[in-house]
């Protein structure tokens, strides 16, 4: 049966060309829009560590004056960490993993002599960061805890640095030269690049796209007082040769592994244990009760990593697809409405209602199904246009297979549903008043 | 002649269900365009600000040191001798931190026009709401950064070299007219004072407009400031003017200057730039919504007008024989053309007026989530006899069709 009013679709949507072809332009023209910016949406929001991420907690304290002015244009400095909070954390905290870290933009100096050297962004972390978040090695591993305390001059290095240097990354217990400092090389990472780059200081514009070219130990960089790219926030005068080290200067990220619902609630208690006991000493003013411990999936929502420039052009989007609709939803009433002879005839000729709905449901979706292929190739027109923004989300906008069949099914059901109201006011037609003009 | 409108609201009753969608689909586009006409128009605005500076004379360009040990001033001054050196090079300076209209380097400061003032200031950990204190962002240079930036004197002096050689910030400052205006409306900023963190600093010029390193398209980005103070860095941006059309063999000429006039340093392909480059990256995000937002409701008009004449064009087919009959007893063509648009008129109309509420009560959505401004009411009948006219032209070629059906028709079955 179904493919008799498939026939009868093709027969009647070959009979207006132009209004089928309106018709499929419309509905390609807003699933293409509306998909295009929820691919972006969705390569924005996605899980960047799907294996772990139930596991890894950002703590959040809040170490500033009451009186700090709250939603400041740069942010809030309380998402970042100071250094003796990271310290303290990293010594008593009782996690599985745990890790403190912040970006870091280095000059990077090449092994030939006749080239020169070039700035590269790297991350200044401690140990534990490979082991919680399953950084993949090509050759060694990290650094141990013990090398942190000693401050030992040793580098993990990116695939590709370990490429442009060196020409392979067979490259452990060679040497490196990062600004003034030699370091020996003790592994090389396999391509990594978590997307959105959680782990780093989000908001600022690399939330997105490069992965880290090289890792330091935090206590070598700030030893030697490395540059920290990202926010540095400092809230009280303090003495600027030890800003690194200041108890009002926020400029770290940290991470914690917790395994089990009993290590989150020990660790929630500790965080704050903690608050208070800075809150008791004077050094925390706010309430030890504001202490947060969010999961990573959480935390990336907190940090509100889709610009609103984004949300506008999504929701514009998505108004442009309901109007869209509605037109199909017009149109379809118009042309169903229009037929009503021919509907009367089959209804005189023994057609349920039923039947009369199944076949001009049939033509809605042959419509939605055409203006769906024409919704995918219009999206990926228009996500390579997104690729071609300066923006960094903008070279990871690349469609799915799951996204892709999202696609066409919005599509169709979305025709379908606009073709429900028109099919179903058209089957309603009653045989006897029609019949009678023929 | 009066419009018929009884047999156009007896007609309209009969499709009363397409109608109103038609209606509704002529709201939300009324409602959208109506709000994104006003974004676009705000954009506009904030791309074409005028910055101050002679731009099509200017470029700029960066190097890196790689040497922290090098003397930074001593370096300096070689750099912007072998720079104005440079065959059509009318000016060079150099910029602290690279800081300059848009460029996004910010430095800023907070001062008011007296100390208690400031004191009051710091005590609440916060410049916004207290009189007489502002905050703002300063640029800073080598002595040619007035010529270099084109900028005119409307008062007062230049710095002396003393006080750009000076250790501390806080010797003198130059501040802009519309800074000069908030502070001190109608007088003559040169000789007054302002109270900052480095103590009262004298304000011995003052110069014509220009806007800060990051706008955000309210007047206080033309409130800013030059300090006297310059260090020279090892890695450094130099501003250099020349006449238009020298621009790219200027910047040739200078990385090449550069490169030989001292210790080794990265002068990067992309830190040579035009300030017509500059301003173009800085407006990128701007200039693509605004594309979208053009192509959106460009698009959002062209769906709609094919909903309309799409709609049109069934009813005429629909009521081909009604129209016959009409025309047997003596209408005109002209009356059966009349009839359609002013079908669409009304149609159009009743969607229209829902449009402006919508367009209001997403204004309110849009000022809420986005910061956006309340749309002035003038938008609204804007955008409404856009529709209109849209709605007019859509029905134009169905409605015409309509007026040629032949009286003859009527005498025929079916």
């Amino acid at each position: 049966m179904i493919g008799y009013y498939f026939r009868l679709a093709l027969r009647s949507l070959r009979r207006t060309p132009v209004m089928t072809a309106l018709m499929v332009c419309a509905i390609g023209l807003g699933i293409g829009a509306s998909m295009t910016m929820l691919t972006v949406l969705h390569v924005m929001t996605q899980d960047p560590i799907p294996e772990k991420s139930g596991g890894l907690f950002y703590p959040h304290l809040d170490p500033l004056p009451l009186k700090y002015p709250d939603g400041g244009r740069w942010g809030n400095p309380s998402n970042n960490f100071t250094y003796p909070d990271a310290m303290a954390l990293l010594t008593h905290g009782k996690a599985t993993h745990q890790a403190a870290m912040a970006g870091g933009r280095l000059l990077v100096w090449p092994t030939k002599a006749v080239a020169r050297p070039n700035y590269y962004e790297g991350r200044f972390t401690t140990a534990d960061f490979f082991a919680m978040f399953q950084v993949p090695f090509e050759h060694g591993q990290g650094w141990t805890a013990h090398e942190d305390d000693e401050h030992a001059r040793v580098a993990v290095l990116g695939h590709d640095l370990a490429v442009k240097l060196y020409g392979t990354t067979d490259v452990v217990g060679r040497t490196v030269r990062l600004k003034d400092t030699l370091f020996r090389v003790v592994g090389v990472t396999a391509p990594w690049s978590p997307q959105p780059r959680f782990y780093a200081d989000l908001g600022s514009s690399d939330s997105f796209g490069q992965s880290d070219a090289f890792f330091l130990p935090l206590s070598v960089a700030v030893e030697l007082r490395f540059d920290i790219s990202g926010n540095q926030s400092s809230w009280a005068e303090s003495d600027m040769e030890d800003v690194l080290k200041s108890p009002s200067s926020s400029w770290l990220q940290f991470w914690v592994e917790l395994d089990t619902p009993q290590q989150v609630a020990d660790y929630t208690r500790f965080l704050h244990d903690y608050a208070a006991q800075q809150h008791a000493s004077g050094r925390f003013e706010r309430d030890p009760e504001t202490v947060r411990l969010y999961p990573l999936m959480d935390w990336l929502a907190y940090r509100k990593l889709v610009p609103s420039e984004v949300q506008l052009q999504l929701w514009l989007a998505l108004g442009f697809l309901l109007v869209c609709l509605v037109n199909i939803i017009a149109l379809l009433l118009a042309k169903f409405l229009r037929r009503g002879n021919e509907i009367g005839v089959r209804r005189a000729l023994g057609a349920r209602g039923r039947d009369i709905l199944v076949q001009l449901g049939t033509e809605a979706a042959l419509i939605g199904l055409s203006g769906g292929l024409l919704g995918i190739a219009l999206s990926q027109l228009g996500l390579w246009s997104v690729r071609q923004r300066p923006d960094d989300y903008a070279r990871i906008a690349q469609m799915d297979a799951p996204m892709l069949f999202s696609t066409v099914t919005l599509a169709v059901v979305a025709t379908l549903l606009s073709g429900l109201l028109p099919a179903w006011r058209a089957s309603r037609i009653s045989p006897a008043l029609q019949i009678k003009g023929v | 002649m009066p419009l018929p409108l009884m047999p156009i609201l007896s007609a309209l009753r009969h499709h009363r269900l397409t109608a109103a969608l038609l209606t509704l689909q002529v709201a939300l586009t009324c409602a959208i365009v109506i709000n994104a006409g006003f974004m676009l128009v705000g954009r506009i605005q904030q791309i074409t600000a005028a910055s101050g500076l002679p731009e099509d004379q200017l470029s700029l360009i960066s190097v890196s040191g790689l040497d922290d040990a090098a003397n930074a001033q001593a370096q300096r001054r070689t750099d912007l001798t072998a720079l104005r050196a440079i065959d059509g090079v009318q000016a060079a300076a150099a910029l602290d931190n690279g800081s300059m209209p848009l460029s996004r380097n910010y430095s800023g400061t907070g001062a008011c026009t007296s100390q208690e003032g400031f004191d009051r200031a710091k005590a609440a950990r916060g410049i916004d709401g207290i009189s007489g204190c502002v905050s703002f962002p300063s640029y800073s240079g080598s002595s040619d950064l007035l010529s270099a930036m084109g900028l005119k004197l409307l008062a007062g002096r230049d710095f002396t070299d003393e006080e750009r050689a000076a250790e501390k910030a806080g010797q003198a400052v130059i501040v802009t007219r519309s800074m000069a205006h908030r502070l001190w409306p109608g007088q003559n900023p040169v000789g007054k004072l302002l109270y900052g963190f480095n103590g009262p600093v004298p304000v011995v010029g003052m110069i014509q407009d220009v806007l800060a390193p990051m706008v955000s398209g309210v007047p206080d980005d033309t409130m800013l400031l030059l300090t006297s103070t310059s260090k020279g860095q090892i890695s450094s941006t130099y501003l250099l003017r020349s006449a238009p059309q020298d621009r790219q063999r200027v910047l040739r000429e200078a990385a090449a200057a550069l490169d030989k006039a001292g210790p080794v340093r990265l002068i990067p392909e992309e830190q040579r730039r035009t300030y017509t480059q500059v301003r173009r990256e800085y407006f990128q995000r701007d200039v693509t919504m605004l594309g979208l937002l053009i192509t959106s409701s460009l698009a959002l008009l062209f769906v709609t007008a094919l909903g309309i004449g799409g709609l049109a064009n069934f009813w005429v087919g629909q009521r081909t024989r009604q129209i016959g009959i009409r025309r047997a007893v003596g209408a005109t063509r002209g009356d059966i053309l009349r009839h359609f648009q002013a079908e669409n008129f009304l149609i159009v109309g009743a969607g229209v007026v829902l449009g402006m509420l919508l367009a209001y009560g997403l204004n309110q959505l849009l000022m809420r989530q986005y910061e956006l401004a309340r749309l002035p009411l003038l938008y609204l009948p804007v955008g409404a006899l856009l529709l209109w006219a849209l709605g007019q032209v859509a029905v134009l070629g169905p409605a015409l069709r309509a007026s040629r059906v032949p009286p003859a028709i009527a005498t025929r079955a079916g």
